[in-house]
Parts: C-alpha cells; structure tokens; sequence
C-alpha cells in the first residue's frame, strides 16, 4: 500500500435543519474547520473541487461562486456531481490531481443547502430522481426504491422488521453523543410500535420501510485537504493516507438490476478494488462509515463490504458487532439516519469521520484499540454510483 | 402520438421509443432486439449499447413471470398523491429480462407476495394516459 496522498485537514459543518445563511457562508464552515485543522493557508492551496446535487442549488456553476469566497481564486476550480457520493467522488478526482502530479494540495468541498428549495419544489424534483423516461411515471420515490431491495432482504434472506429498527437504534445512540448532528435524541423501540400513539417512527412510507427507516435531510458541508506525501509531511503531524479506492456504476433502471436480495453491486464492486488497491482484506477494517441513507443500505453494505456473508449482514445487528466496542464499529457517528445527509456533503463527512477516528480524535465516539485502518462507503443514488475508500495511518 | 401519454404523469415527450406507446394502445407491451447483435432491452432502447448498432426491432414481451420484489407506498412524489397507495415491483422472466412496473389496484397489498406468478397487461387510465401493470398470472 503505497504512501502517495494524504489527507491533512478535515472539516464540517453542524448538520442542521434550515441553514441560516448562503451556501457560501454555509461552505466556510467546512472550510475554515479543515484550514486551521492543515494548518495552512489558501496561497499553499493549488485547486479546488466542488461537490453537491444541482437540483437543490439556485446558483448554476457554485465551484466558481464559492472559490472566490474562500479566497482560492486564481487557482483552477471546478465542479463534480454523483448525487449523493459527490464528495467521495471529489476525493477520487482530488486524489487523481495529485498523484498525476498537476497539483500538490488540493480542497475538495461537498455541500448542500437543501432547505434551499421549497419542500413542495423537493418534492416533484424527488420524482425525477431516477429514470425519468422509464419509472418516475409510475410514481416513484428514494424510499419505495430501497424498499425494493428490503423486501427482497425479507423474502430471501431473513432480514426482519426488527434488525431494520435496531440500526435506527445503533444510530441514535451515537447521533446523540455528536454535538455535529441533526438528529440528536435517542431512539427506541417503542418509536417503532404501531400500536403505541407517540411512535415517531412506527408510520409505513414505502412498505417494507417506515419513517424510522429513512435518514435525516439536513444542510451542511464538508471539507477534505489532500496533499502529496512532501505536503503532507511538510505541513502535518498526523497524516491519513489514502490507501485505496474503488468506484463503480450501476444501470438507473430496476428492470436491469441484478439479484435485489444481494444488495447494491456498487458496493461490492467498488469494495473489491479499493481492497486490491489497498492490499488488504475486509478482515483488516477497524472502523467504517457506510451509506446508511435507508437502515436496509446499511445491512446491505455490510455485506457488499465483506463485513459478513452476502445474506447474513442481518447477523452484524443482532450480534452489535457493529457497535463501538464490537468487532467492526460502523457509523458511530450517527450515521445519515442521526447525524444526517445533506448530500453533497455527506461523503466528506464520512471521511472527516474516520480521519478523526484513525488520528485518535473521535473524542466520545473513538472506537478504542487505536484503528490503523478505516474504511468509507458513499453511494449515489439507488446504487447507481459508488465509492469505497480505505484510509491508513 | 408522443410519449408523453406514457405513464401516469410523463416527464419527458421525445423519444425515438414513442412507438412504444402505439403498441401499447394497441394492446401489446414491447421491447426492443438489436438487429445487429440480438440484445435484448426492455425498457425499449432505440440504440445497441453492446454492438454500437441502431437497427433496432420490437420484439413481444413475455407473458409470465415471476415478482422478484415489490413496495407498496404510502406517500407519493408531487402529482401522484391521488393514487396512494400504490404497490410496484420487479417481475422476472428469466433470460435477463425483467420489467418495472405498479401492480393492478385489485391485488391486495397483503396478497403480494415475492416469487408469486404474475404476468403483466397494458392499461389506459381515465385521462388517456397509457401505461402497463403487473397482474396476478
Ligand atoms: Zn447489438
């Protein structure tokens, strides 16, 4: 595993609701975080990259727009879209600069204003989320999607109503200890009883997902300083190193989806590269931030992942081996479901997330045992875009 | 007529697949087969991915298959609401060849089940708009 480039600020924002500001000011947030967090200056920045879903955005082309209010102008910038693994994409494309050597320190910045639009215009954009020509007729949505997948879970491999609710349960418990997140209560089971008049959770959305099933939207941004190994030993103590990444697409269509009970293929298919490049196996990944934007997504990505056998993600629940003192902690930071997912910026929240955990600065959320190897899995709408990256220290 | 019949609501009203909507008036639920290289597509495509040809022909749909998986929603995206709610699924045909699509209001979201025989039938609602629906086989 080649020491090549290295991450060596990190930065976010709160997640909240209804942001009270610019998008701009809502970047320098993340900005500012991950500068002081490197240590450095924008005349040591070469580039920098923008992240986010257009169809929130009221401002057409932000990367330019937004570099001049960080002060990286006259430096190159530009702009990256994957819906919701924008930012993990950016990393990629950051990391390539780099390793071409065009650049040796780079910004990538993912951000989301979703309260931007008016939740009547989120709405009929919803709609357009997937194939517009061939399933937006039907009346789709991001919910009934995953619920696809989580029916098929139900049908063939056992998965339960109750393994679904105990990951919005694992994620509550560790959305209350991060003073970043949107959703900062505990969560229950009597939240998910029908029968129970105060059940925040228990309502059908898209059966076999209910209300508790589905992430938090949120506003918020997030920043990931990249530097080739002369930057990163120059201007850090603590360099994270990207040790691999893996990205893979899948068709938008579900009549062209492979097997549903086996989960995403870009999970699988990007987790397998990124572990060849990084020359290690699932058994090595001490902690890890996967794409729980539904509780299935997150059943499923412990299997496209390797974390357990395909169809056995379900046992990692029950087992709260996934839990911060169990064999593979994942998302204890809250996850999408608690600490939210503004979409742009949700990949670069996940890597600041493991950052902080391989340097030992998780504060509350530190998985003990001193990881040396984290994992992040950011994928793009149903499946259709996905990124999985390995970092080391 | 444009494709912009197709569907409960269309988003979209120019494609060289609008024929698709004809057959569907017509009563039948059409893919499409490359002249070139015999790939199948459904949804309908009027280009060949895998040999770069155009020359396209219709082909039928098959007739029975089995639903894969499903969901019933209760909550729709703008425009749909007055439909809630609604099942759709994934049926399978083998042979590489599945279709989405909602599943015919008189099924009952309990009678659904994954790995049930269904077959699938078009349909025209009450504004003229065309579409096709899962059935029970
Ligand atoms: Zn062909």
């Amino acid at each position: 595993m080649a020491k090549e480039v290295a991450v060596i600020g990190v930065g976010q924002s709160s997640f909240v609701r209804g942001y009270e500001g610019s998008i701009r000011e809502l970047a320098f947030e993340a900005f500012r975080e991950a500068m002081q967090d490197a240590g450095i200056t924008a005349k040591d920045v070469d580039a920098s990259v923008f992240c986010s879903a257009p169809e929130y955005d009221k401002q057409r082309s932000p990367a330019g727009v937004l570099a001049e209010y960080l002060g990286l102008i006259p430096q190159p910038t530009f702009y990256i879209e994957t819906v919701c693994s924008s930012s993990s994409s950016g990393v990629k494309v950051g990391y390539s600069m780099i390793k071409a050597g065009l650049h040796d320190v780079v910004v990538v910045l993912g951000f989301q204003k979703m309260s931007e639009i008016t939740s009547a215009e989120s709405q009929e954009r919803m709609g357009r989320g997937a194939d517009i020509q061939w399933e937006a007729p039907f009346g789709t949505m991001m919910p009934a999607y995953y619920a696809l997948y989580a029916q098929a879970y139900m049908a063939n491999n056992g998965l339960t109503h109750d393994d679904l609710m105990n990951v919005r349960i694992k994620s509550g418990t560790y959305g209350q200890i991060n003073e970043r997140a949107v959703y900062r209560k505990g969560v229950k089971a009597s939240d998910f009883d029908s029968s129970n008049p105060d059940a925040r959770m228990a309502g059908a959305v898209a059966w076999p997902l209910r209300v508790g099933d589905a992430c938090a939207n949120a506003d918020g941004s997030s920043c990931i300083i990249l530097a080739n190994a002369e930057k990163a030993k120059a201007f850090s103590k603590k360099p994270v190193w990207i040790l691999g990444i893996g990205a893979a697409s899948e068709a938008v269509n579900m009549a062209a989806r492979p097997d549903f009970s086996k989960g995403l293929s870009v999970g699988y298919n990007a987790a397998e590269q990124a572990y060849k490049m990084a020359g290690i196996t699932a058994k090595d990944v001490k902690v890890a931030e996967v794409h729980d934007c539904f509780t299935i997504a997150e059943i499923m990505a412990y299997e496209g992942l390797g974390f357990a056998p395909m169809g056995e993600g379900k046992q990692l629940i029950r087992e709260k081996a996934t839990y911060k003192e169990g064999r593979i902690p994942v998302n204890v930071d809250g996850g999408l479901l608690s600490k939210g997912h503004p979409i742009g910026a949700t990949g670069g929240s996940q890597m600041r997330t493991i950052v902080l955990q391989l340097r030992g600065e998780a504060g509350p959320m530190q998985v003990p045992g001193e990881p040396d190897i984290g994992l992040v899995h950011n994928v793009g709408g149903v499946g259709l875009y996905g990124n999985v990256t390995i970092f080391g220290r | 007529m444009g494709f912009d019949k197709f569907g409960r609501k269309s988003f979209t009203g120019m494609t060289k697949t609008a024929k698709f909507v004809d057959f569907l008036n017509e009563g039948k639920i059409e893919g499409t087969v490359c002249k070139q290289c015999g790939a199948k597509y459904f949804p309908p495509r009027s280009d060949c991915a895998a040999c770069l040809s155009k020359d396209m022909d219709w082909f039928d749909m098959p007739k029975k298959g089995t639903l894969e998986t499903f969901t019933t929603a209760y909550y729709a995206p703008f425009g749909f609401e007055k439909d809630c709610p609604y099942t759709m699924g994934v049926v399978d045909f083998g042979n590489n060849l599945k279709l989405f699509a909602r599943v015919a209001g008189d099924l009952k979201p309990e009678d659904v089940k994954v790995g049930m025989d269904v077959s699938i039938k078009p349909l025209t609602y009450e504004d003229g708009q065309v579409s096709f629906e899962i059935i029970r086989a």
